[in-house]
């Protein structure tokens, strides 16, 4: 017995079985993001797999950034849905490669984005978007093109900040990378 | 001395991994130490936006510098991990440039410091793209798209900078004669990384160079500032843990509170 498995047991959730991988992906789809909480680790495509494994649930996960503080939190956040819905000791394995990319971000994730107010990323991930050659960052508040860079880094290392020319509002832009 | 007695039989296999160890921490110790002089901006950047930007591109500094520290462990397996190589170890321990452990100055200085790290680090992550090791391989292809923004953030306030104001411009080209010589070491290689590159594991030192001082001399010249003769070599080298006055001073405030209090946890 691993020490997750007793606390699935305490919690009486029904033990989950190797034929459970949609519900994993259920459960992981609730995972909120914790810096962006509109949008969950499955949208965001930081979840890369699922699998059994010798009576386990394998996870592979990959960090947005190399030095994001949320890898963590995020990771402690999915191994503690997956225990509560009754997946025993579920074991978490950190991946790098392929690099994640905002390419992986899913549409609905996209649209979550841009309903919270933080501009989605635009067109997809290549060397001439990472040099800021990818057009013009729509204002997430009142749709206006009119909108100009304030600094390449906003709130967090994966988003920009931007100010929309019409509506005055500042808003975030998170990058294409 | 046990780990060198246990590698006799596999002679050759075990120098290079001796090489790829001290080729780790060169760039785990650089993006550390570059990451810990940004995060001495914190709360006196010259502008939210600015301190907010400092603070991402020395996350991102940290995450990668953990990401070779762990590697650079994994291979030597002597019971440390990358916590205790970034906290435990002494100055002359340390690999990492002698420009990134240069005091930051005024914002000129910073500026101009993170620029010519970007367009070094950038090169040689590129060069790393291509590794034969599939682990170099993976943590480069991750950092190289952190770090073609870090350089297009640090070449455009250079050229704001040195195309600007008489004040911004007068700065920066104060801030040139403070740095320059600590660039040698932007532009040469040793043997260690010769080996690596012959073993198709790193990128070719000489195109390395030559990526760098093109990328000087275009953004240089869009600055408006002065190119100077390439730096000579001079008594200290970081490859060789011969460091300047400064990382000290800089290791003893980061590595006060675990060496402090050992095993400390949150």
């Amino acid at each position: 017995m691993q020490p997750g498995d007793l606390i699935a047991s305490d919690l009486g959730a029904r033990a989950a079985a190797p034929g459970d991988l949609d519900q994993a992906w259920q459960v992981l789809g609730r995972v909120m993001d914790p810096e962006v909480p509109v949008v969950s680790v499955v949208e965001l495509g930081i979840v890369r797999a699922l699998a059994w494994d010798a009576g386990h649930l394998h996870v592979v996960v990959t960090p947005t950034y190399s030095g994001c503080p949320a890898t963590e939190v995020i990771e402690a956040d999915i191994r503690q849905a997956l225990e509560d819905a009754g997946f025993r000791a579920p074991q978490l394995e950190r991946q790098l490669h392929p690099a994640w990319t905002t390419d992986w971000i899913t549409s609905t994730g996209r649209e979550r984005l841009l309903a919270y107010g933080i501009a989605p990323p635009l067109g997809s991930a290549n060397k001439r978007s990472l040099l800021g050659d990818n057009g013009s960052v729509n204002c997430p508040q009142c749709g206006s093109a009119h909108t100009e860079l304030l600094s390449q880094f906003g709130s967090t290392a994966c988003k920009a900040l931007y100010r929309c020319c019409d509506c005055r509002e500042p808003f975030d832009y998170f990058k294409c990378i | 001395m046990q780990a060198s007695m246990s590698c006799r039989p596999k002679w050759g296999i075990c120098k290079m991994n001796q090489d790829l160890i001290q080729y780790l921490l060169r760039l785990g110790d650089s993006a550390l130490i570059q990451g810990q002089r940004l995060c001495e901006w914190c709360g006196r950047a010259p502008a939210l936006e600015e301190e907010l930007a400092l603070m991402n591109v020395g996350l991102d500094l940290v995450g990668q510098a953990r990401n070779w520290l762990e590697y650079a462990a994994e291979l030597a397996n002597d019971g440390r991990d990358a916590d205790h190589l970034a906290f435990r170890r002494d100055e002359r321990a340390y690999r990492n440039l002698l420009l990134v452990e240069q005091p930051n100055g005024d914002f000129a200085v910073t500026v101009l410091k993170q620029f010519f790290y970007d367009a070094w680090h950038l090169a040689v992550l590129e060069g790393l793209t291509h590794s034969s090791d599939s682990r170099l391989q993976g943590i480069a292809a991750k950092a190289v798209k952190e770090v073609t923004y870090h350089l297009r953030r640090s070449s455009e306030w250079v050229e704001r900078l040195g195309d600007g104001t008489e004040e911004s411009h007068q700065r920066m080209l104060a801030a040139i004669p403070q740095l320059w010589r600590f660039t040698v070491e932007l532009s040469d290689s040793d043997a260690v990384e010769q080996r690596l590159h012959a073993a198709g594991l790193i990128g070719d030192p000489q195109q390395i160079a030559a990526a760098w001082q093109q990328q000087v001399e275009r953004t240089f010249d869009s600055a408006t500032l002065p190119l100077p003769a390439p730096a000579c070599h001079f008594y200290l080298s970081g490859r060789q843990g011969l460091h300047s006055e400064h990382l000290g001073l800089l290791l003893a405030e980061m590595q006060f509170l675990p060496r402090a209090y050992p095993d400390a946890t949150w």
